[in-house]
């Protein structure tokens, strides 16, 4: 019984390692071989796959596309995520912040395909009705869909950080006759900011990591993008878009691989920073 | 000759009731408080002490399921109804039983309040700082260290800290919450000599566990029992001859 709990245990350990060895194999060969170079994968936005003559593998343009749509999401998310967590946690009324939260969980159960039909749809002819762009899945559709996905995470993260701000922070600093919005700005944002921090990072990572929303509102065209009204498009929905047509153990699979290892080592990234700084608020 | 008027109380207290969800802890109790005294308030625990001081400055409010009825005047201006009540707290300043250094520097810590009331200015903060960590007792610790964060000095000096930043809005009022239970009594001594000082400028209530310190600093002694006053008088007369048997045997340790 009690190997069986411990292997469960281990068994998050093994899943990561197990993954990460996997999708660096089927990568690896096409680097290893030099018949794709890590720089010019890096550093190219051309992406003619299966062109006959002129065959490239530039990832630039999608990965200027993964973060331009993440980057546009999260300047709507964060002002947004971290508003709502204020008003909830400082200034709500203790029922309708019940009420409010779980709408928020109900927001967050959303799934992902399902924003992606609702960007496609209903975004997409807003978008061409206000801007008059030629199209309506672009840069903007998807980073408005992203943002609505990740606030929820966003907020109920930030929430948490400025629950764990001591009441009596609050009460000295009312106590020295500051207004409400005074020790908003001057105690717990400051008190709170390891945290709120970490919950804009893991917004990030949702944002980078999402496929589905994006491969169906940001329009999916291979560019390096100029406007928010540019189609784009990520290296999530590359890779989901492509793979199946791609031949197993071709050059093509295996760059796709290695667009997976790629964005494995973004989402740790940020994952590992996030995780850094909250435990940078334990100790201090 | 013209007839001596007695000046209007600084602080007066009419009928004030407190409840928390319904359970009365304060019944109705009045009192007034003179400009420049030290008035002592002692009492068992669970008397309502603490609830009294959070009364006047109105923090009470911040207890769900607070409830407050009766008249708190303060120079004639109703603080139970003013709607300024930051302005409020500027003016009755709080030192609560266990210091909580805000997570900031000394420094800020102190600036706090200031800054809070408009003041940006430097020199004006830096005079502000010094001034109040004087009036504490706590300058010559920390001047050389005004940037450390507040929450790394010793218990003693935090509770000092506290004090110099009640101070630092000038207030009319100063209310101390049992300051001493957290320091050690060479701490307390120095904290008791500072507020000796204090009173030629400030009005200071005093809410004390320790029946002594109220003998060593109190003008006047107010003795709270059960959400009742027993007995309000001048210190000494009420330490030497207390009129109600209950205050007596308070004062005398047979119970409380």
């Amino acid at each position: 019984m009690g190997l069986l709990i411990r292997l469960c245990g281990i068994s998050a350990i093994l899943f990561v390692m197990g993954i990460l060895l996997f999708i660096v194999r089927e990568a690896a060969p096409v680097v290893v071989s030099g018949r794709v170079s890590l720089v010019q994968f890096l550093t190219r936005p051309e992406w003619f796959p299966t062109s006959e003559v002129h065959r490239r593998y530039g990832a630039l343009a999608m990965i200027a596309g993964t973060f331009s749509v993440t980057g546009l999401a999260m300047l709507m998310a964060v002002p947004f995520g971290l508003g709502a967590a204020l008003y909830l946690s400082e200034f709500c009324p203790p029922r309708p912040k019940e009420v409010l939260k779980i709408v928020m969980e109900l927001l967050a159960a959303i799934p992902s395909v399902v924003w992606g039909f609702i960007g496609l749809t209903v975004l997409s002819r807003i978008i061409v009705t206000l801007t008059g762009a030629p199209v309506g899945v672009n840069m903007l559709n998807g980073a408005l869909v992203l943002a609505l996905m990740s606030v929820p995470i966003i907020v109920s993260i930030a929430e948490d950080a400025l629950k764990a701000v001591p009441d009596s922070y609050r009460e000295a600093a009312l106590a020295l006759g500051a207004t409400r919005w005074q020790v908003t700005w001057r105690v717990l944002l400051p008190a709170a900011r390891h945290g709120l921090l970490a919950a804009v990072l893991l917004g990030v990572g949702r944002g980078v990591g999402e496929t589905m929303a994006v491969l169906m509102t940001t329009g999916h065209a291979v560019q390096m993008p100029r406007s928010v009204l540019d189609s784009v498009r990520t290296l999530t929905a590359n890779i989901a878009a492509e793979l199946g047509e791609a031949p197993a153990g071709s050059d093509h699979y295996r760059v796709l691989f290695l667009t997976g290892v790629l964005l494995m080592v973004i989402t740790l990234a940020i994952n590992v920073t996030a995780d850094l700084i909250v435990r940078g608020v334990k100790r201090s | 000759m013209t007839p001596v008027v007695a000046p209007s109380p600084l602080l007066e207290v009419r009928d004030l009731r407190l409840s928390y969800r319904g359970r009365e802890v304060l019944h109705g109790i009045s009192f007034e408080v003179a400009e420049r005294e030290i008035l002592a308030v002692i009492g068992p625990a669970q008397s309502g002490k603490t609830s009294l001081l959070r009364c006047l400055n109105r923090t009470v409010e911040m207890i769900p399921g607070a409830a407050v009825s009766g008249s708190i005047r303060f120079r004639g201006e109703e603080i139970l109804r003013t709607r300024r009540v930051h302005e409020l707290r500027r003016r009755i300043g709080m030192v609560a039983p266990l210091p909580v250094g805000l997570p900031m520097s000394v420094y800020d810590n102190v600036a706090f309040a200031p800054r809070c009331a408009g003041v940006y200015d430097r020199a004006a903060l830096d005079a502000i700082v010094e001034r109040c960590l004087r009036q504490a007792a706590l300058w010559d610790e920390v001047r050389d260290r005004l940037d450390l964060p507040g929450t790394r000095l010793s218990g003693g000096q935090q509770q000092r800290l506290t004090i110099a930043r009640a101070l630092s809005h000038e207030p009319d009022i100063l209310c101390l919450d049992e300051f001493s239970i957290a320091i050690d009594p060479v701490t307390t001594m120095r904290i008791e000599e500072v507020l000796r000082k204090l009173r030629s400028t400030m009005t200071i209530i005093l809410v004390t566990n320790l029946n002594q310190q109220a003998r060593r600093l109190a003008d006047r002694t107010m003795f709270l029992w059960k959400g009742d006053i027993v007995e309000t008088g001048e210190t000494t007369a009420m330490f030497e001859s207390p009129r109600d048997p209950r205050t007596a045997d308070f004062l005398s340790g047979r119970v409380g």
